[in-house]
């Protein structure tokens, strides 16, 4: 079973990224499961989400406390929540960063998620999209296949911009 | 009264009191209606009145629902005969109590939702079934089993309140005057929408006179201004006759509150506040009658 | 149709797929999901019901009482206060005898104010006369609301329904949902006492104790006889879609010493708690309990019983230990756990089978109650 767990803020998408996952590894003929933590929702509150990938059906419902990647779509939340808690030591960590960050151990990696939706002006209420670019990285690390990826993208948004957000993060990763 | 049909919905030997004037409301309300009704009760006197199981003292059905529910199941039964392409008339006959205090917020609902249906209160004045306690629409000074000096505070002004809700149809009327009662149920059930009549009962129990004083009770209550006959269509005022003569020059409030055990010992202050609502009340509506606000 | 959805997404596609007459709903966390989707449909001409956005709950079960007994299928959802609110019409529903299935997405009571999974708000309707199902995943979601119909209106049962999915847990996980084409597997809805203005009744009307008897009597008859339709019904829907459920879920209990029983989420869970139980060599398997009214005969004899309880009656126990005991005569070891969406993993479940001692009761994660 792979564990994945997102850190956003409320508004920032990372809610409905953690369902297109599941939908994009659900496509690829895995199981899958998502959900977010709810607290009392409110707007650019720390919200966590989690996903879960495995072969066999998921029977699992509990929270992810030692996830195999952790995805952080607002870098800012690191100052208040400790993003790596649990993080196995063979684990993965995913930022929304045109750079790298120091005192992030594990096999760290960043691409600029901002930036491409901007590029793509994927913008909704002034907050760019990061849901659709991050399914693009994460095609590019394997948890999912890119054409996966983009079909899930397709299933749940009419706006073919956010396939191509998408792709361009599968591009901009470096592995 | 030609016009009004022969035939009884409401049939004899009711479990009612003697005198009971809710139940000559029922009677005419039932005829106005018509075989294809519903009546749907909360607890209140009807429930009582409308026999024990296994009989029934109505030839239409008669849906008992709890206290506070009969807006809201009349709701979902308007909606179910709609989907259905049904029109069968769905009329809520529920007392002051029912209305007023722990009905209300069900009322409010189905009105602003414009639920396809007639809302009847009769009015009693206090919690009848339960042997007179107040209720929200016990007058001024009236004396109950839970207001043994005399309330202390007016009654509730449910007309105003169902007024903000600005239904298509809303009509006073009192059980004194079956064919003015008669009229506006035929009138109300022409009409799409929720519709709202509120019926003054006189009760000889309750507000302690005999019994054969019930229609002139209701007639004193017209006559002094205190109850006053208006039907309001889309919004427009139509004071109705009895009340017309009534409002411009009534008949001394004395007459009614005298033949009443529960305004016995009334003190003259509150007879005076009591006299003064009246006159208020009757300026407010003969002002907006009129067009001056 | 092959998709993912949220258990209350589930929840609503299998209400659309019944074609209620009347749907009357308030909303509130976490149900309103379930809510929302069926005013789209309404609005979007995906459903031909009636939607009425009812001003209480109380008013909600009032408005399904009144369209049910006025003659269509009707369905409802709700959630811990808003359950709670209606109570007395929930009480009504059973009574009349009108076949309202209801989705209740279990969450915790205040105060203080918490919007997360419990089963006290469920339990608390447990004598109402409703039938009681308890889901486990997003599919069951879907496939029980579809079932309910069915038990509630066949003419041996006629009581009101109500499926129970834990809040946050399963109305918001997302998880993989197979939609079917229903066909004829809801007959159209008939109830024998629908208001007929040709054939003029009284229903409910003030009765004497001797009637009043034989009229509850009656109700606990058909609860009785529930139980056969239940299986019928789980039956056909088998033969139709493929998926089979029973009155529990049993994993891994054949040969098994211990079994732990929970319901909900939390009876999915203990599953991967077997599994590494079995792996430690420790004999053990799960019960799920998935109807709670008519609650189902257990066979429970000669192993040891772990009963989580996401729920308490204070000044009692468990609700559902107590159950147990009652119905099999076997003292569990009781474990409280999950209050308030009170996070519990499998490592947990597999630790409560470990250090069980049976005829005692524990509070999960209270580490001074003796």
């Amino acid at each position: 079973m792979y564990e994945i767990r997102i850190h956003s803020r409320g508004g920032q998408g990372g809610v409905t990224a953690a369902k297109l996952l599941a939908l994009a590894a659900f496509r690829d003929g895995k199981h899958a499961t998502a959900f977010p933590f709810y607290g009392t929702e409110r707007r650019g509150a720390p919200v966590v989400s989690f996903v879960r990938i495995d072969d066999e059906p998921i029977k699992v419902y509990s929270q992810i406390h030692e996830p195999d990647l952790v995805i952080v779509l607002d870098t800012s939340i690191m100052d208040v929540v400790d993003v790596l808690d649990g993080l196995k030591t063979d684990g993965t960590v995913l930022l929304n960063s045109a750079h790298p960050i120091t005192g992030c151990n594990g096999a760290c990696r960043y691409v600029d998620l901002t930036g491409i939706a901007l590029a793509e002006n994927l913008v909704v209420a002034g907050s760019p999209i990061l849901n659709t670019p991050v399914i693009g990285a994460l095609a590019k690390m394997g948890i999912v296949t890119l054409p996966s990826a983009e079909k899930a993208i397709r299933e749940m948004f009419s706006d073919e911009r956010n396939v191509k957000a998408a792709r361009a993060a599968y591009e901009e990763l470096k592995i | 009264m030609s016009a009004i049909p022969k035939e009884e919905y409401l049939y004899k030997c009711t479990s009612a009191c003697a005198g009971c004037s809710s139940s000559l409301c029922l009677r005419y309300v039932l005829k106005a209606a018509g075989p294809d009704s519903v009546l749907v009760i909360p607890a209140c006197c009807t429930s009582v009145i409308q026999g024990t199981y296994p009989g029934t003292a109505m030839s239409v059905p008669v849906y008992n629902v709890a206290f506070a529910a009969s807006a809201a199941c009349a709701s979902g039964m308007s909606e179910a005969f709609a989907a259905m392409g049904r029109e069968t008339n769905v009329i809520v006959y529920a007392g002051d109590g029912g209305t007023v205090d722990i009905g209300i917020q069900a009322l409010s609902g189905a009105f602003e939702r414009g639920t396809n249906f007639l809302y009847i209160c009769y009015d009693n004045e206090a919690y009848g079934n339960t042997g007179m306690q107040r209720s929200g629409a016990t007058p001024l000074g009236a004396r109950t089993t839970t207001t043994p000096g005399g309330k202390p505070t007016t009654k509730k002004d449910l007309d105003r309140i169902v007024e903000a809700h600005n239904p298509p149809y809303m009509a006073t009327a009192c059980s004194a005057y079956p064919l003015d009662l008669y009229k506006k149920v035929k009138k109300a059930l022409s009409i799409e929408g929720p519709k709202f009549i509120h019926v003054l009962a006189p009760c000889p129990p309750g507000w302690r006179y005999p019994t054969e004083k019930t229609v002139e009770m209701g007639k004193l209550a017209v006559k002094t201004g205190t109850w006053i006959l208006y039907e309001r269509e889309y919004g427009k005022l139509t004071i109705n006759g009895p009340s017309k003569a009534a409002m411009r020059k009534p008949a001394p409030l004395e007459d009614y509150i005298r033949g009443q055990g529960r305004f016995k010992n009334v003190s003259p202050e509150i007879l005076n506040l009591m006299r003064q609502q009246v006159q208020q009340n009757i300026e407010r509506l003969s002002r907006e009658e009129a067009g001056v606000c | 149709m092959l998709t993912i959805a949220t258990g209350n997404k589930a929840v609503a596609a299998a209400v659309k797929a019944a074609k209620p007459g009347v749907i009357a709903a308030y909303p509130i966390t976490p149900q309103t999901e379930i809510v929302e989707q069926i005013a789209d449909y309404v609005a979007g001409g995906d459903l031909e019901s009636r939607y009425i956005p009812v001003e209480s709950e109380h008013s909600a079960m009032a408005a399904c009482i009144g369209a049910s007994v006025g003659g269509v299928r009707t369905f409802t959802a709700t959630s811990s206060h808003g359950l709670l609110y209606m109570h007395e019409m929930v009480h009504w529903a059973a009574g009349a005898r009108l076949p309202i299935v209801m989705a209740n997405v279990n969450r915790a009571l205040g105060p203080g104010w918490n919007i997360w999974a419990e089963h006290t708000d469920a339990f608390s309707q447990r004598d109402t006369g409703w039938l009681q199902v308890f889901v486990g995943t997003v599919q069951e979601a879907y496939d029980a609301t579809l079932m309910a119909f069915k038990v509630a209106e066949d003419e041996r049962v006629l009581l009101p329904l109500m499926v129970n999915l834990d809040g946050f847990a399963l109305s918001h996980i997302t998880q993989s949902l197979e939609t079917v084409d229903i066909g004829d597997f809801l007959p159209p809805y008939h109830l024998p006492h629908a208001i007929d203005t040709e054939n003029p009744l009284g229903y409910g009307p003030v009765t004497g104790p001797a009637d009043y008897v034989r009229f509850r009597w009656d109700i606990e008859r058909s609860m009785r006889d529930a139980r056969g339709v239940i299986a019928e019904v789980e039956r056909e829907f088998a033969e139709r879609f493929g998926r089979s459920y029973g009155p529990t879920e049993d994993y891994r209990c054949e040969d098994a010493d211990v079994i732990v029983v929970a319901m909900g989420t939390l009876g999915k869970e203990a599953e991967v708690a077997i599994d590494r139980l079995r792996d430690a060599g420790i004999k053990a398997g799960s019960m799920r309990l998935r109807w709670f009214r008519p609650f189902p005969d257990l066979d429970l004899a000669g192993r040891e019983v772990v009963v989580i309880d996401r729920d308490y009656s204070f000044g009692f126990g468990g609700v559902v230990a107590h159950a147990i005991r009652s119905k099999t005569g076997i003292e569990p070891y009781s474990v409280i756990a999950g209050l308030g969406g009170q996070e519990v993993t499998y490592n947990d479940i597999a630790d409560f089978v470990r250090n069980r001692r049976p005829g005692t009761e524990t509070w999960f994660g209270v580490s001074d109650h003796v």
